[in-house]
């Protein structure tokens, strides 16, 4: 190596460079740029292919209920009500059950059961969306319809949620089909991470007098509270976006009803529906710029997410010092 | 070592292989109505002429006639005609012409599920458009009762399912409605996606049939093939001439031969509501949309030849398809019409 040696800086790099930090240091920027460079990439495409509508409608595109391709007038809000009020619902029933499933799976179960179920629970959440869908047409509809319908709307019709006739598809069936999809990786991660507790943490528990139950309750759970946070905000990922199986049996009628047993429609489901078939220039990036506004929804949400974690996570510890 | 001389063979083999297959390419795309004939036809097409391969893509009309403007496929396909905009963006764009070829016909059929009722029911364009415009809501409307005689309609709420999906199917189904309904037309209109007054949406042929069968008392609009090939039971429909017609491929036929005579030069013709006593009124033709300059000599002529050949002999396979046959006069016309490609 002809001139290696001359410098003490470049030797010590070289020597860095022999060992592989270096190249490793390198490798691993560049992967964890490019991750940046497609979010950017992706947030400059829809915002240049949507300038047509923006320009039109403006701001008015988030608060106009209207979605007409013959008059070629179209609003967000609709959509974007369906999107949050099925992911709502989604996580209103997926985290109590998640999160107590991988309480079981964590700290009570003996470990031979554990691993099986962990194992079913894996599959599941590899099972594509449209088995999800299927599943939810011929299972939750019908229940949705007859039990399920009759067992709100009896006790509490008076709700406006739980107000109106039931066509089996709606807001409801969405939410609960989504529910069913996003729990798998609630469990998942949250047993995972329930696992990585230290030792330490439940033994000073017990010793100091906790039952088993007040160890994982007020101390494990408590510690883990982070990671648990984070399997929520890939539930509610995956809920905002799902496609398939939302509009399977959502109703994909873009209104916007009080009751949970109404019809809708959802952000990602009318791109997916309309997106080939659509004719002329503002028609396209109208959908486009729905594209925009599920992006801007996703970074709200996750961002109101975690705003309510710092909240509560500050309470919790302030309870923990007195 | 020896992975590496493995690896090195696969990929030579896969470039002779490539070498090898020096045949014409022809890309296409567009409605995927007519893909399941489309494929036969180019499948046929391709082992009499092994240098010539056609690639179509099923992405859809509004799909197929955006690629075809932009210039990224050869042809496009399209189950509505291009409206004079589009035509005129395409002149704009490639400096030519877009020609309107027919391929085959379709009919679109309106299937339903009502408890207690066996009997195929008998559609008037006003119950029709009454029902989908959300007027007439109950099962026992005197609309919908006075072309049912005798048949026991219960009172029951009517739900309406409809396309969530932009497609070509919607398109003839609004287009009739807007034929036969000024309320209708005024309201609402025609096109491949519309805001429908009333109803919920499934997603394609299958998520149409699929809510008709588990929602009691509704009614829905499917494909004449699809509902066919799947025994789905649908009803007639009162056609211009004043005759309840169920469709099947005779009916669709005459429908489209009835149009043959008013048939403009350019194709673009909606036969939905035509005239004749046996003319099924939900029917319409699909098109290939073929450039009227195509640079390249070799693609221009295997186009051209295999345009003539699907008039001539390809059309001996849309029965068992269960696609109806273009009449004999609109074929004539076309042929005629395969000389504007240069």
């Amino acid at each position: 190596m002809p001139g290696a040696g001359s410098v003490a800086g470049s030797r010590s790099f070289l020597s860095k460079l022999r060992d592989g930090d270096e190249i490793a240091r390198l490798i691993t920027f560049l992967f964890a740029a490019t991750v940046v460079l497609i979010t950017i990439l992706l947030v400059y495409e829809l915002w240049v292919n949507s300038a047509l509508p923006r320009h039109k409608f403006g701001l008015h595109f988030f608060v106009t209920q209207v979605w007409d391709p013959v008059m070629d007038e179209y609003g967000a809000l609709p959509f974007m009500y369906g999107t949050v009020v099925t992911s709502v619902v989604a996580l209103l029933i997926a985290v109590p059950l998640g999160i107590g499933a991988s309480i079981f799976l964590a700290e009570l179960a003996p470990p031979r059961i554990s691993d099986t179920l962990q194992f079913f629970i894996d599959l599941l959440a590899a099972v594509p969306s449209v088995i999800y869908g299927v599943l939810g047409i011929f299972i939750v509809v019908p229940l949705m319809r007859t039990g399920i319908y009759s067992g709100l709307n009896k006790p509490f019709g008076f709700l406006p949620i739980f107000k109106g006739p039931s066509y089996g598809v709606g807001f409801l069936t969405a939410g609960i089909v989504l529910a069913i999809m996003v729990i798998p990786y609630i469990i998942s991660v949250s047993r995972e991470v329930l696992l990585s507790v230290p030792r330490d943490q439940r033994e000073a528990a017990l010793a100091l007098g906790s039952t088993r139950w007040e160890s994982t309750w007020k101390v494990v759970v408590p510690f883990a509270k982070t990671g648990i946070m984070g399997s929520i905000f890939l539930a509610l990922a995956r809920a905002l976006g799902e496609t398939m199986a939302v509009t399977m049996v959502i109703g994909n009628s873009p209104k916007i009803s009080a009751s949970l047993f109404a019809p809708g429609y959802s952000i990602a489901a009318v791109i997916a529906n309309e997106f080939t078939e659509a004719t002329g220039e503002l028609y396209t990036q109208s959908l486009i710029a729905l594209g925009l506004v599920l992006f801007i929804l996703t970074f709200v949400l996750n961002g109101l997410a975690r705003l309510l974690i710092v909240l509560t996570t500050q309470k919790g510890s302030g309870k923990g010092n007195q | 070592m020896k992975r590496t001389t493995v690896l090195l063979a696969a990929v030579l083999a896969f470039g002779i292989l490539l070498w090898a297959e020096n045949a014409l390419l022809i890309n296409g795309a567009g409605a995927t109505f007519p893909s399941p004939i489309y494929s036969k036809w180019f499948d046929v097409y391709q082992q009499k002429n092994a240098n010539i391969h056609f690639n179509y893509q099923s992405v859809g009309s509004g799909a197929g006639i955006k690629q075809t403007t932009d210039g990224t496929v050869d042809f496009g396909a399209s189950d509505m005609p291009l409206t004079d905009e589009q035509l005129s963006a395409y002149q704009a764009k490639r400096g030519s012409a877009l020609l309107h070829f027919p391929t085959v016909l379709g009919a679109v059929v309106p299937t339903y599920n009502v408890q207690g009722v066996s009997a195929a029911l008998n559609f008037t364009p006003d119950a029709l458009a009454g029902i989908f415009l959300g007027k007439i809501t109950k099962w026992n409307d005197a609309a919908i009762a006075k072309a049912n005689k005798g048949v026991n309609l219960p009172a029951q709420d009517i739900v309406v399912i409809h396309r969530s999906d932009g497609s070509g199917t919607t398109f003839i189904w609004t287009d009739y409605l807007s034929k036969v309904s000024d309320e209708w037309k005024n309201k609402v209109s025609k096109a491949t996606s519309v805001n429908w007054p009333v109803g919920l949406g499934g997603k394609s042929n299958e998520g149409v049939t699929g809510l008709v069968k588990q929602t009691p008392y509704s009614i829905g609009y499917v494909e004449l093939t699809y509902a066919v090939q799947n025994n789905i039971p649908y009803g007639t429909v009162k056609n211009s001439s004043g005759n309840f017609v169920k469709a099947d491929l005779a009916s669709v036929t005459a429908a489209a031969a009835a149009a043959a005579n008013v048939m403009p030069d350019d194709f673009r013709v909606s036969i939905t509501n035509a005239p004749g006593k046996t003319a099924y009124p939900i029917a319409s033709f699909t098109w290939l949309l073929i450039p009227a300059k195509i640079q390249e000599a070799g693609k221009r002529d295997a186009i051209k030849s295999f345009l003539k050949w699907m008039l001539e002999d390809g059309q001996a396979y849309n029965e068992q398809l269960t696609y109806a046959k273009l009449p004999k006069e609109v074929v004539a016309k076309e042929l005629k019409a395969i000389s504007k490609v240069q």
